[in-house]
């Protein structure tokens, strides 16, 4: 467990000092303060006003560039060091595999979902400055899905990471994964099945095994139903399941995809050359 | 003891070692040569458990290196060729080395300062920062002060000048006692006064074997 926490730790001061972390943190914490200086709190669309309004909108955003981001800033972590000959070096010395890895995973995790969090909690702590009553029931949530989505491409990344070999081809591979989620979330679904006739019990599976549409889909429960932003899926989704439960499975099964995914990823590490 | 026996390593369809079966024991200090692609460093790797053979059993100390590698790297000190572009700094990576071995930090400044290697004013700087040869002397350094049973030196004066090259080599003498010493190396003038065995690979074989 020491030497667990010490990767980890290590790992957490290494990406502190990267360049691609501090672009990472001023994106997420750039986008609140770009939607304060825009008005977004004091604009009212589509029932939506205030710190509600701009946590949707973060969370919109969110939902497109977090998966890339925690992908291509992950997917390195094990392929990269093995490229570099780190890996060689720094697995020389009495570490078993299981804890460089899963110190690694934990480093890697509160490096990924800290900036982002803490972007949505300075918004809150700075709408609460300014008087605007705060959404507690949304802010809880979206710090559960966020924590759930970074856990799932997490797992994805490291098991990317282990899989392959070449942080070139990692990255690659990443960039597919993600289109790929991506382009199967809602309006894309609809028109599978409007072109391909498929049924809606196929289009309404595939969004639910998609993480990016759970979340999605999650984001929006809170709100009114009916309202038209939501998509077709996400409407019948919410329609046929109590929203409570979609909550709870919104959480639950990205965290369980991705623990999944990063012990495939050990085991596949474990398994094969190191270096 | 180290016991390689009947070891075949794969990568595709190319042969990088070729059923080869091999003994290192205590006071062993030996000059592993060939040309380029002739499985020296397929060995080693082996060796550091890095690789799982496709046949054949490494055996060091009665342990699988791949199986038992904890147990096993606490007595095995390793130099690679290259140091690599480690984002740690020095003080860090120090702390990674003292935590996980059990290596007292003074030991470290000790043999960083017997290799002439000012360690207190970079120790905030990141390793990769370090010129090639402050990154070979701190891992000579480092590989000194663990104080293990077995050391393997892939190429370690590479990027060496004469007077580190001497040091290196002084230090070495006065430490080789009672361990197996490994260094892979093209330049057997260099080492020919610290081994006391000289082995020739080529194309994965172990063509020759012999005590100086």
């Amino acid at each position: 467990m020491k030497n667990l926490l010490l990767i980890a730790y290590l790992d957490l001061k290494e990406s502190i000092r990267a360049r691609w972390f501090i672009i990472y943190s001023l994106v997420f914490g750039g986008l609140i303060a770009l939607f304060f200086i825009a008005g977004i709190t004091e604009s009212q669309v589509m029932g939506f006003s205030g710190l509600s309004r701009l946590l949707l909108m973060y969370i919109q955003v969110t939902i497109i560039i977090l998966p890339i981001f925690i992908l291509i800033t992950t997917v390195r972590s094990i392929s990269g060091d093995r490229d570099s000959h780190i890996l060689e070096y720094m697995l020389s010395f009495p570490i078993s595999l299981s804890q460089y890895y899963w110190g690694k995973v934990f480093g890697r995790f509160i490096t990924v979902f800290l900036p982002v969090f803490m972007a949505m909690a300075i918004a809150i702590v700075y709408g609460i400055s300014k008087g605007a009553a705060v959404p507690w029931s949304i802010f809880l949530l979206y710090t559960g899905l966020l924590f759930s989505l970074s856990s799932v491409f997490l797992g994805i990344a490291f098991f990317i990471s282990s899989v392959v070999k070449s942080s070139e081809m990692a990255l690659g591979i990443s960039f597919f994964v993600w289109i790929f989620l991506l382009a199967f979330i809602d309006i894309a679904l609809i028109s599978l099945m409007l072109q391909n006739r498929m049924s809606e019990e196929l289009i309404i599976s595939l969004a639910l095994i998609n993480p990016m549409e759970i979340f999605r889909v999650a984001a929006i429960s809170l709100f009114d139903p009916e309202l038209t932003v939501m998509g077709p899926v996400a409407f019948y989704i919410l329609d046929t399941v109590s929203q409570s439960v979609f909550v709870l499975f919104s959480i639950a099964y990205p965290m369980l995809l991705g623990i999944v995914f990063a012990f495939f990823g050990y085991s596949i590490f474990r398994k094969r050359d190191l270096v | 003891m180290i016991e390689v026996r009947g070891v075949t390593k794969k990568f595709g369809k190319t042969v990088s070692l070729d059923n080869v079966s091999i003994d290192f024991k205590k006071d062993d200090a030996v000059a592993l040569m060939g040309a380029n692609g002739a499985g020296k460093t397929t060995l080693i790797r082996l060796i550091l458990g890095y690789y799982h053979p496709n046949a054949g059993t490494i055996s060091i100390n009665g342990m699988d290196p791949v199986k038992e590698r904890v147990d096993i790297l606490k007595h095995v000190s390793f130099v690679p060729q290259l140091p690599p572009p480690i984002k740690l700094s020095l003080d860090e990576l120090i702390q990674y080395i003292c935590s996980s071995s059990g290596v007292k930090k003074e030991r470290i400044f000790h043999y960083a300062n017997e290799m002439e290697l000012d360690l207190k004013p970079n120790l905030g700087k990141s390793f990769f920062k370090l010129s090639g040869g402050m990154k070979q002397k701190l891992l000579i350094a480092i590989s000194l002060a663990k104080e293990s049973e077995i050391m393997i030196y892939d190429e370690p004066t590479a990027n060496l000048d004469p007077k580190a090259r001497d040091n290196f080599y002084r230090l070495l003498k006065e430490h080789e006692e009672n361990k197996i010493a490994l260094f892979v190396t093209h330049r057997l003038d260099e080492i020919k006064e610290i081994v006391n065995r000289q082995i020739y690979m080529d194309l994965g074989t172990i063509v020759s074997d012999e005590c100086v």
